[in-house]
């Protein structure tokens, strides 16, 4: 009888499967996973020791590096927590408009996540459906702040500014022309508000596309039922939010429950599992899907006619009209102050969360009364959940580890910050 | 279920009385409020354990475990109470961790209460938020009490706190560092650790390897730490002292 000894595995950091810069040292007993290490903070920047040293407003930019394919929900939760401390209200247009593009990153978010679990499965095609949706929500995110990813967009007392007018158009060019061109710019005629209610209410169809690859097929199944099965009372004990927790029966939403924004006037549901399994996390994430172009029509209708300012009107913490700056000294002052020395928070601390795509993303923030901030926390809610990976995965197969991996929906750039 | 009518913080005063330090309710003008409770290393595990399984708090989750470092809470660059003779030059003195490299670096000191473990929990059953803030005793190593038997999650967040700021937590089984490189010396979340850090990698294509050299970006500030006396602020501040004292 030959003697098989157990062995160790080096899986990534360099792997299509580790989503980035996953080290993960396996145990294994043949197939068998014992054990799993998993080592990560290859992508870490410092960015919260980086923002120590900044004013308030210079780290805006490296929240949308943290979680790179949730930007403007990091963005959410940092400048809440400034305001919190700086005791502003944001103006009503403001605070749809953020509830909005919330949910444009949520779909953004999940959308990503599909197509590469998808991959990582062996289903190819999702990828390629889910990156036509994501390239026309980028379009509303390049609209409205220049940049495709890195909006930078949302600011302590509102945001950067207030929406287009026009959504862009593509241009003919030799790839995009005649009646291919037209289908392109079929939503783009009007407003961008215009065309966000059009793809709201298209979405659903695009997401009944997703689950006609899915939800019903056979290999995808067999992949993830009864894969991780993570028990309620486990998902609370290791600090699981959002869809980790929702899928293990919890209901339990942050919009629903501690509103911010406008959520507490917006109609929608939590989708709940009932396993806790990798499907009914896949199951709980399509709903949400839905649930987001929900709440995009809702916000479109009211910021249709909720006119108003985008930002508050408080030079202290947000510069004055370019306009006003040419004729009114105080108006130029104010710039000046804000620009070279930014604004002062007053002493105290604070913890500002917002229900980021992943989960609970949080800003804890203490403030020494200066012009930079005296400690920023970033609770990344891939970091709580990637940490539970040793006790979900074991006695798992290898190839489970994959769809592990895919389903915690990880990105580096949250967890090693 | 807990009373409503009974405000948190008085429930939290009543049952733990002397065993924390202090219960500070912070309240925000626009935000719900939030409490703080400061707690003895020594009495961590009873008060949080309690924190867990008591009917009235059941905070089941705990969502974020964190160091902070005290030092240099308050201190600012940029003289703002009196006029000064100097130009933008009295804004490039300045003890920051933007200020200077590794080899300059001010000597390691231990004022009492420097490092502190910040704990938030959360209460799934009761929707509620609670933060407790555990100073390390003054003196030799940072020292305080893993909460890992009670949330298993404090693993990973006790390993960053360890790691980031050197804080050791007892009878956590298994603290190694987690986001810095193998090998990594010191600990970069400290305040009095260089902002441009220690060394920096490249791949040196002499010796066909990666090596490890120092770094060679020079320590620059642009922005000043500033603190200014606010008049808003403290007219505010006094109406309500005065307020609270009227009452």
């Amino acid at each position: 009888m030959q003697e098989i000894r157990s062995y160790s595995l080096n899986f990534g950091p360099q792997h299509p499967a580790a989503h980035g810069v996953l080290r993960l040292v396996l145990e294994m007993d043949g197939e068998t996973v014992r054990r799993a290490d998993p080592h990560v903070g290859l992508l870490h920047r410092g960015t919260e020791k980086l923002a120590e040293s900044k004013p308030f407003n210079h780290s805006i930019g490296y929240m949308d590096r943290l979680d790179y394919v949730s930007m403007m929900c990091n963005e959410h939760a940092y400048v809440r927590a400034i305001e919190n401390l700086l005791g502003i209200e944001v103006p009503e247009r403001a605070q749809w408009i953020r509830t909005m593009f919330d949910e444009i990153t949520r779909i953004l978010n999940h959308l990503m996540w599909i197509g590469s679990n998808g991959l990582d499965l062996g289903a190819m095609a999702v990828m390629l459906y889910a990156f036509r949706e994501r390239e026309e929500l980028m379009d509303c995110y390049e609209a409205v702040s220049g940049a495709r990813m890195h909006a930078a967009y949302y600011r302590p007392g509102g945001v950067y500014r207030d929406l287009p007018d026009q959504m862009p158009k593509y241009k003919e060019t030799p790839w995009h022309k005649g009646a291919d061109l037209k289908r392109l710019n079929a939503w783009r005629e009007g407003s961008m508000l215009d065309f966000l209610d059009a793809f709201a209410d298209d979405f659903p169809h695009r997401v009944d596309e997703y689950e006609t690859l899915l939800t019903d097929n056979r290999i995808w199944k067999q992949r993830t039922v009864g894969i991780g099965v993570v028990p309620p009372e486990k998902a609370l004990a290791w600090g699981m939010s959002g869809p980790m927790l929702r899928a293990s029966g919890i209901a339990w939403d942050l919009r629903k429950k501690q509103p911010y924004a406008k959520y507490a006037e917006v109609d929608f549901d939590i989708p709940v599992g009932v396993g806790g399994d990798c499907y009914d996390r896949y199951v709980v994430r399509v709903a949400e899907m839905r649930e987001s172009a929900r709440i995009i029509k809702q916000c479109v209708a009211k910021l249709r006619t909720l006119q108003g300012p985008v930002i508050v009107r408080d030079f202290k913490v947000a510069p004055p009209h370019r306009e006003e700056m040419k004729r009114d000294m105080e108006a130029l002052i104010h710039h000046f102050k804000l620009f070279t020395e930014g604004y002062l928070v007053p002493e105290g601390e604070t913890y500002a969360a917002v229900e980021a795509p992943k989960g609970e993303f949080g800003c804890y923030l203490v403030s020494d009364g200066a012009n930079k901030p005296f400690r920023v926390k970033l609770r990344a809610p891939g970091f709580a959940h990637l940490s539970s990976m040793d006790e979900v995965v074991k006695g798992h197969m290898l190839s489970d580890v994959v769809a592990m991996i895919g389903t915690y929906d990880v990105v580096f750039g949250e967890i090693d910050r | 279920m807990a009373d409503p009518a009974i405000p948190h913080a008085e429930q939290l005063r009543a049952r733990f009385g002397d065993k924390i330090a202090e219960c500070i309710e912070h309240v925000y003008e626009v935000a719900t409020p939030e409490i703080t409770l400061v707690v003895a290393p020594e009495n961590l595990l009873e008060v949080a354990r309690a924190l867990r399984e008591e009917a009235p708090f059941r905070y089941e989750q705990l969502i974020d475990l964190c160091g902070v470092d005290y030092l240099s809470y308050g201190q600012v660059e940029w003289d703002t109470e009196d006029a000064s003779g100097e130009g933008f030059s009295r804004g490039v003195e300045g003890e920051g961790a933007g200020r200077f490299d590794w080899a300059s670096r001010p000597e390691s000191t231990l004022q009492p209460r420097r490092f502190a473990s910040v704990i938030h929990l959360q209460s799934v059953h009761h929707n509620r938020r609670l933060r407790l803030r555990c100073f390390a005793p003054h003196g030799g190593l940072p020292v305080v009490p893993s909460v890992i038997e009670l949330w298993p999650v404090a693993n990973w967040f006790e390993r960053e706190a360890f790691d980031l700021f050197g804080i050791v937590y007892e009878g956590h089984p298994d603290l190694r560092r987690i986001l810095t490189d193998y090998g990594f010396v010191g600990h970069p979340f400290r305040k009095d650790f260089p902002l441009v850090g220690n060394v920096e990698v490249r791949y040196d294509a002499e010796q066909g390897r990666v090596v490890y050299q120092p770094v060679t970006i020079e320590p620059r500030v642009t922005v000043p730490r500033v603190i200014r006396r606010d008049s808003r602020r403290e007219q505010a501040r006094s109406e309500s002292a005065a307020q609270t004292a009227g009452k």
